[in-house]
């Protein structure tokens, strides 16, 4: 039943993950903590989002949510990031209920199945909530 | 295994029937909320059902018998503990409301230049209380620490004449460790300092007289000992108990009331403002009795031979570390652990689908985690009900989850 949560695509980003590290210059970051678990993690962006860095502890779902974040934000407009941003929202959120578009969220897919497990739903929003904030400190208005 | 029949006690326990994601229950989470059986479930449904009245201020048939109730549920507690009268428990919600109680009353005396001395491998509830109450009084928090062997580090020249409260965990709900807290209190009498000890983890698996711990106070809730939620209990010595001003206000805790002021009731009593939790008072009476006929020295040497059995299977398991005592002597049945390379929270789910229920995360203990350099930890913890067939369950488990992260 977990092979719907542990997705190759998810272990995969957890094992090597894509642009982790925290990068300067940048414009705006945020640290977000889960306080039932522990989970933390920080997103910088720059005011443009040519480059979206992070780093971050935590468990698989929080940390590839993260790498897959990076990948799929990185060098959009602040209105291709904000929709991008929504659907990922949506998908988690969703109760399971939600068909993910994969020519939106790439990647992203692969976390449909975390939306069954309620438990875990927030691990996946970490960095995304830790994102946006970073986001509206560089300026920028992302929605949901 | 043992003399201690342990597929007579499952069988009192309706939950250890059911299947979770398709396998059978292993419930190895009792350190965080204990099962309960059918006796307990029993007397709180025939006195919803016989003799529900509010207690200690009605006339009539049922009010009468649900004060007897209650008031015999503090006895019976008493007994348990080995308190010199009923009159020294106090009924609360839960440990955190005991701990809370005493440290806003007892607290409340405390100035600028008292200390209050706790240690590092407190759960929260033993952490925040007192780091308010010197928010609130200008008084100074001061700690022990935890060795690399997960022993309290007892330094007893941080317990000086400034020392007004020393209350630290008698068995950690991390670690297991059962701390020997004989030379702390030795201490802490000795600069008329009081002791009050968090025994939420130890009450429900050892057996505790109140009289040998030396302690002035202590605190344990009813769920982790076969009980209910929403029933807890403060123990003190009732010199001390009598010394302290009231917590809450209300109903129950008077004695007169004029427009002007108020006299309080003597302990117990002056602590149990308002109607209490009294089926679940009564509840817990069902379950010292529950734990009292098997008798406290089984089941702790049942847990004793589950932790021994525990420590040796995962010491056999590749990559995974135990935190806390290495071995049976001096920890209870409580086993934290680290599985290289994977976050608890995706060894717990792995686990939960094969029906294996353990804690992760910080274990609200969170400066324990920070001690050992981890942001959380797996949490596997027994009771009466355990078996070992359902610590090979874990340690299969703990295969798979390093299967699927390998």
């Amino acid at each position: 039943m977990t092979d719907q949560l542990y997705q190759e695509i998810i272990l995969d980003h957890y094992k090597h993950p894509h642009g982790r590290g925290l990068r300067s210059p940048y414009d705006g970051e945020a640290h977000h903590v889960n306080p039932t678990c522990g989970d933390e993690v920080t997103v910088r962006v720059t005011g443009d989002l040519s480059d979206i860095s992070y780093d971050g502890l935590g468990c698989s779902i929080s940390q590839a949510s993260a790498s897959v974040l990076h990948e799929l934000l990185t060098g959009r407009t602040p209105v291709e990031a904000a929709r991008i941003h929504d659907a990922f929202v949506e998908l988690m959120q969703g109760r399971g209920q939600v068909q993910p578009d994969e020519d939106v969220l790439g990647d992203g897919v692969a976390f449909a199945g975390v939306a069954r497990y309620p438990a875990r739903v927030k691990c996946a929003l970490l960095p995304w909530m830790a994102f946006k904030d970073a986001a509206a400190r560089a300026g920028m208005e992302v929605s949901a | 295994m043992t003399s201690f029949d342990v597929a007579r006690v499952r069988a009192d326990f309706p939950i250890l029937d059911r299947e979770v994601n398709g396998h059978p229950l292993v419930y190895l989470d009792s350190a965080n909320t204990s099962h309960k059986p059918v006796q307990v479930l029993d007397v709180m449904r025939s006195y919803w059902e016989r003799s529900n009245a509010n207690v200690s201020r009605s006339v009539h048939t049922l009010g009468t018998e649900s004060t007897s109730l209650y008031e015999g549920a503090r006895a019976k507690v008493a007994a348990f503990i080995g308190a010199a009268s009923p009159d020294e428990v106090v009924f609360t919600k839960n440990s955190s409301e005991a701990i809370n109680l005493v440290a806003y009353s007892l607290g409340a005396g405390l100035k600028p230049g008292d200390e209050v001395v706790i240690s590092e491998m407190e759960h929260h509830s033993n952490i925040v209380p007192w780091q308010l109450l010197c928010e609130r009084t200008g008084a100074t928090l001061k700690w022990f620490g935890i060795t690399d062997d997960g022993l309290l580090d007892v330094d007893e020249s941080l317990i000086t004449p400034r020392t007004k409260i020393v209350s630290v965990v008698h068995m950690s709900n991390i670690l297991g460790t059962i701390n020997d807290v004989s030379r702390i209190v030795e201490r802490a009498h000795e600069v008329g300092a009081l002791v009050m000890l968090d025994c939420s983890q130890s009450v429900p698996h050892l057996p505790i007289d109140v009289a040998t711990l030396g302690a002035d106070l202590i605190a344990f809730t009813g769920h982790k000992m076969l009980g209910p939620t929403g029933i807890g209990v403060l123990w003190g010595r009732a010199a001390v108990l009598e010394d302290m001003p009231p917590f809450l206000g209300g109903g129950s805790m008077i004695e007169t009331v004029t427009m002007e002021r108020t006299t309080y009731a003597p302990p117990p009593a002056r602590f149990e403002a308002g109607t209490p939790p009294i089926a679940e008072a009564i509840a817990l009476g069902a379950a010292v009795d529950y734990l009292s006929a098997l008798g406290m020295d089984a089941i702790h040497r049942h847990e004793q031979e589950l932790t021994a059995y525990a420590l040796k299977t995962l010491a056999d398991l590749p990559g995974v570390r135990v935190f806390g005592p290495g071995g049976p002597e001096g920890r209870g049945g409580t086993v934290s652990f680290d599985v290289a390379g994977v976050h608890p929270h995706d060894v717990g789910q792995i686990l939960d689908d094969l029906g294996v229920e353990v804690r992760v995360g910080h274990h609200c203990a969170r400066p324990v985690c920070a001690r050992f350099g981890v942001a959380a930890m797996t949490r596997a913890s027994f009771y009466l009900y355990t078996t070992t067939d359902e610590i090979d369950a874990l340690a299969r488990g703990i295969e798979q989850v390093r299967k699927v992260f390998g």
